[in-house]
């Protein structure tokens, strides 16, 4: 009480909450998912222990069968490695979310005047810093296993990038059914299948050609393929291909509809 | 201290203006058409037992829910279309601690300033002071799931008083806390409007809606059934009580006797104690009573007249006793509270 500014005459006079305020809020909701991050540091290991395992993992278990050795299965494996991560990473934004509406927190948040929109943009904006990390770490694995992408380092963070891009597109899904879910651990179970056959069916792990007519026909629509392709185009070829303009307008087609979808339902719980 | 706020709002009269508010769940109306008024700068108690409607309506009031029907204005801001507006005035404590578990009470603290509008220094500095305040110094930078209940509520308290709001909603604010916690908590509040603030606080304690609120809305069933100062309310259940110990036992019977023929009244009798209980008299035949009971001789040990209890009270309205506190005074018969009885005053 001493000396606070009470709100009338607070920072934020007039209606409701304007796009700058909007922003800061958002910052600062991003700020306490990491904060949170700081405390909780098992909430990362789907993006740091993660990429290591399965980089390992793929890369000596079908290294030998589908490439002859393990370095040349290097370029095909570790773009694939990277989005299945890193998309399936993104799940964790709706889980997240909907375990955040569920606590008393929530109701705090809701009762002060800052923009509605904050908390779910702030997780959204907290997220990306988690594909990046997942992203860095499997290219470093990658490397030390002996992975030396042609098209250097310069393509490989555009390749990691566009990773970036897409998983957050994709999260628009998930943060649309973690605010529509009633439990978290439905959302979980919903993400995951939803998830697994796209990521599993794609050419992430495999070459297409050595699949069943039928299934090419899925592996080559799957969304997740195409990214896969565009990747290996950056990083092992230095060439911006087709796939990355498929890859980039699905991504923003996802977004299209998905966010004004998760906003409006989560304009209405919140 | 005392600070008066400089409100440029619609109406600086009345903190909350709720007329007919509905809200239901599925078929069941959990709020029934309830209506409030809390002047500015007071302090305002719900009362009511479990599930009657007290978070339901406060929630309402506090833009957290959505009413199925009627209106809440908080200083004139309509509670749903001009919720943001309402938002700038109000600040909210729930009943269950709406801080964040998995931060620090200072991150806590930090964040919920920031997305007021504090600056970072100022964020930091104004945290620091409140942890002070409330006594958390020591525990500031403990994440706040080796916090007590006490202490939760402390800093869930210390969160709506970041920036003072004119209007301040507290959800059963010392449900759980130990007598001393309470009593400070107490006095937090009643420092609070003293500066200038108007807190609205739901309760199942009476003692603490009596001891606190300038007004009480006794709430049962989503409806409010009676709304007054707490001496109105307790006035509305009839009239005092008077109580005399006579000083020998064997005198019982004989005071008895004198009792009811000078106040003209029936009298019940406790043999153990040597009490007598009867509806009070008006002061003049109390006088008679005193007068009469000298003249036989008989020696008094105690004499008191008593108001009713807001037990009392909400046994007479609600026709059951507010849940859980009847149990913690351990009485058989609900709402005559005899032998542990706060409200006694002592006349003679």
């Amino acid at each position: 009480m001493n000396g606070s500014a009470n709100r009338m005459d607070g920072p934020y006079p007039g209606g409701a909450a304007g796009f700058g305020q909007a922003v800061r809020n958002s910052l600062t909701m991003a700020y306490r998912a990491l904060l949170k991050v700081k405390h909780t540091p098992e909430l990362w290991f789907d993006v740091t222990l993660q990429p290591i395992l399965f980089t390992l993992m793929f890369a000596y278990l079908f290294g030998g069968a589908i490439a002859g050795d393990v370095r040349g299965y290097l370029p095909i494996i570790i773009p694939g490695i990277l989005v299945q991560t890193v998309i399936t990473t993104s799940i964790v934004t709706g889980v997240q979310l909907r375990e955040d509406m569920e606590k008393g927190v929530f109701d705090r948040f809701r009762s002060l005047p800052i923009a509605r929109i904050a908390p779910l943009a702030g997780a959204l904006m907290a997220d990306s810093i988690r594909y990046a990390i997942a992203s860095v770490l499997t290219f470093t694995v990658g490397y030390l296993i002996g992975y030396r992408p042609a098209g250097g380092l310069g393509y490989v963070a555009v390749a990691a990038a566009l990773v970036i891009v897409c998983a957050w597109s994709v999260s628009w899904i998930f943060a649309f059914f973690g605010v529509s879910a009633r439990t978290a651990s439905g959302v979980q179970g919903v993400s995951m299948l939803v998830l697994l056959p796209l990521t599993i069916l794609s050419n992430a792990f495999v070459p297409v050609e050595t699949l069943p007519n039928w299934l090419q026909w899925f592996v080559k629509l799957n969304p997740v393929s195409h990214l896969v392709s565009a990747v290996r185009d950056l990083a092992n070829a230095g060439t911006f291909s087709r796939e990355l303009a498929i890859s980039l307008a699905g991504a923003a087609a996802i977004v299209a509809v998905f966010a004004p979808l998760t906003v409006r339902v989560y304009m209405r719980r919140a | 201290m005392r600070r008066s706020f400089p409100l440029h709002v619609p109406n600086a009269e009345l903190a909350v203006e709720a007329r007919g508010l509905v809200k239901a769940f599925g078929d069941r109306r959990a709020v029934d058409g309830a209506d409030l008024t809390v002047r500015t700068g007071t302090i305002f108690g719900v009362l009511g037992p479990n599930g009657a409607g007290k978070t339901t309506t406060l929630k309402m009031l506090a833009t957290l829910l959505r009413p199925d029907g009627g209106e809440a204005r908080i200083f004139g801001y309509d509670a749903v279309r001009d919720a943001h507006r309402v938002r700038r005035l109000i600040g909210v404590t729930g009943q269950y601690a709406s801080v964040d578990e998995t931060l620090t009470a200072r991150e806590n603290l930090i964040v919920f300033s920031r997305l007021l509008g504090l600056g970072r220094g100022e964020a930091r500095r104004r945290a620091s002071e409140l942890l002070e305040r409330f006594g958390l110094a020591d525990a500031a930078d403990r994440q706040l799931k080796t916090f007590s209940g006490g202490m939760r509520r402390r800093l869930d308290l210390a969160a709506s008083l970041i920036v003072t709001p004119p209007l301040l909603f507290l959800d059963e604010p010392t449900t759980g806390l130990d007598p001393r916690t309470r009593a400070q908590l107490w006095e937090m509040i009643r420092e609070l409007v003293r500066s200038g603030s108007t807190v609205l606080l739901t309760t199942q304690y009476l003692e603490e809606a009596d001891q606190l609120a300038d007004r009480i809305a006794v709430i049962d069933r989503g409806r409010v059934v009676a709304e007054g100062t707490a001496d109105e309310l307790k006035a509305s259940v009839g009239a005092s009580s008077l109580e005399l110990a006579v000083r020998h036992a064997k005198d019982l019977a004989e005071a008895r006797r004198v009792v009811e023929e000078t106040l003209r009244v029936r009298t019940a009798a406790m043999p153990e104690s040597g009490r007598i209980t009867a509806p009070a008299a008006d002061a003049d035949r109390l006088a008679d009573l005193l007068i009469a009971l000298r003249e036989r001789g008989i020696g008094l040990a105690e004499i008191s007249v008593r108001k009713p209890t807001l037990d009392e009270v909400f046994l007479a309205i609600t026709g059951r006793t507010a849940v859980g506190n009847r149990e913690e005074r351990g009485t058989g018969s609900p709402g005559f509270a005899q032998d542990h009885d706060p409200e006694r005053e002592v006349v003679v």
